[in-house]
């Protein structure tokens, strides 16, 4: 069920414009994009085709860098991440759909640097559904949701994309 | 000998790996799967991930092996575990009490898993029997019975080039009495509905009754190649022609060595196979070892993506763990 008309693609266009002035403001040339697997990856396609930019999208799949791990162990079918280039003194743009507690972020971080020392990460998330555990804030955020306990918000896709809030 | 049961916890997640007999489709599939995901980890400018941080994983080998301790090894490193290496000379006294001694030493130093390489069949098993209930136990292969991780890394050598299972004629040839890989691929080749497995070799070098697992016996080499997609090789071990099991190494090659003429009659996309390490003349001629047709070299890189998903499958979602 969705009780907020929610239009995930105009969010993603204002995103896009906001990316702009941040990046131009921060001096940050060339960037490159990197998608959270998987509703991450949706918006930070489109992202990428907003902000022009030509270098293909990195996939994150943070399966192997989770901190509950050994609680909850293999994710099954993990999608291998996919860096197509050398993230070395580059501009990283990390995408996320969602923002909670922030571990998601911090995990990718961990691998983003596995690849190499990039010169900059800021990041992009189409909701903040608050709740952080880390000090982990967004850069530039589509729109900030405060949930009740026991709500839920889900990203659908990828075509076309669909916020949902469920209650559990 | 009872595997099944052992080898799984209460919610049918894998807790030791000791063989492939008794693992149903659905565990050999997931592992296949978490092994193609860690396979490119060694593409990586840092081939690590942060998995198994903090574990403790001590390879324990009875006997010697090169390239299953090094693959297990590097595993566990690429998963951020540290490893340690023993080998251990098995000297004549009682097995068993030996065996038990050696364990407790070891999980006095809290160990959380051991990879257990033994001349006895039954090894592995025995010592999951006796650890504690937080320390796994893999098999690296004990005696005649069972290398389960070896096979796991032919089936996924094999969908890497072949995904089709059900489509295939397979051939494991040479001394399968001996070999514990031919057991382990059987039933894995098997669990995975294999369309035929075919056993090649002398006649006293297989063992009497095996058709019972599902196999086609054939003591002509010829006759076993014919039409099949994939030649499993097996290692002649020299200590048999002492045992008068065999007449001679020439002999030997003359009737069941793996030469180009002998390979056409199997399938033209054919893939030779061997766990390794190859007796060039004897059982495989080398330009056949060297040939397009060989994957031998694949096996080895594919053993350590395949122990890495053994490994952090065991290892991840334990109850109880912080």
């Amino acid at each position: 069920m969705t009780d907020v008309a929610f239009q995930v693609e105009e969010k993603i266009a204002e995103i896009v414009s906001r990316l702009k002035q941040f990046l131009a403001a921060q001096h940050r040339e060339k960037p490159l994009v990197m998608g959270i697997h998987t509703g991450g990856i949706w918006i930070a396609e489109r992202l990428r085709r907003g902000l022009e930019i030509a270098e293909p999208l990195g996939h994150l799949n943070i399966a192997f860098y989770r901190d509950d791990f050994s609680r909850i162990g293999m994710h099954p079918r993990v999608t291998p991440s996919i860096l197509p280039y050398a993230v070395e003194g580059r501009h990283i743009i990390l995408v996320d759909d969602v923002l909670y507690t922030g571990r998601t972020v911090r995990a990718a971080m961990n691998e983003i640097f596995d690849y190499g020392r990039p010169a900059s990460v800021s990041l992009a998330v189409l909701i903040d559904r608050g709740g952080h555990e880390l000090p982990v804030q967004a850069d530039v955020v589509g729109s900030t949701l405060l949930l009740k306990a026991g709500e839920h918000v889900k990203l659908l896709g990828p075509e076309p994309l669909v916020l949902e809030i469920r209650r559990s | 000998m009872a595997g099944a049961n052992i080898q799984l916890d209460g919610e049918g997640r894998l807790r030791h790996f000791l063989t492939t007999d008794g693992l149903d489709r659905r565990i050999l599939t997931e592992i296949l799967d978490h092994a193609e995901s860690f396979a490119v980890v060694g593409d990586r400018p840092v081939k690590k991930v942060p998995l198994l941080r903090g574990k403790t994983i001590v390879n324990l080998f009875f006997e010697a092996s090169t390239r299953t301790r090094t693959t297990f090894e590097i595993a566990a490193k690429r998963l951020s575990a540290d490893v340690q290496n023993l080998s251990v000379n098995l000297s004549s006294t009682t097995k068993g009490e030996t065996l038990r001694d050696t364990l407790r030493t070891l999980e006095a130093m809290h160990c959380d898993m051991f990879i257990i390489r033994h001349a006895s069949s039954g090894a592995a098993h025995f010592i999951a029997r006796q650890v504690s209930p937080h320390v796994s136990v893999i098999n690296g292969g004990d005696g005649r019975n069972a290398h389960p991780t070896q096979a796991l890394l032919d089936m996924f050598t094999i969908r890497q080039h072949k995904p089709d299972f059900a489509s295939l004629k397979v051939a494991i040839v040479g001394d399968v009495t001996h070999s514990r890989v031919a057991r382990s691929d059987i039933h894995a080749l098997k669990t995975l509905a294999v369309q035929e497995i075919r056993v090649v070799g002398p006649r006293t070098l297989i063992p009497a009754g095996i058709e019972t697992l599902g196999v086609q016996v054939f003591n002509n080499m010829e006759a076993g190649l014919k039409d099949v997609d994939v030649v499993i090789m097996l290692r002649l071990q020299r200590e048999r022609m002492r045992s008068a099991l065999l007449p001679s190494e020439q002999e030997y090659f003359r009737c069941y060595g793996l030469t180009e003429e002998r390979l056409k009659l199997a399938g033209e996309e054919v893939m030779v196979m061997h766990p390794g390490p190859i007796n060039r003349g004897i059982e495989i001629d080398s330009r056949v070892a060297d040939g397009e047709r060989s994957v031998i070299l694949q096996q080895v890189s594919n053993g350590i993506a395949i122990r890495m998903a053994v490994m952090a499958m065991i290892a991840g979602g334990k109850r109880g763990a912080a």
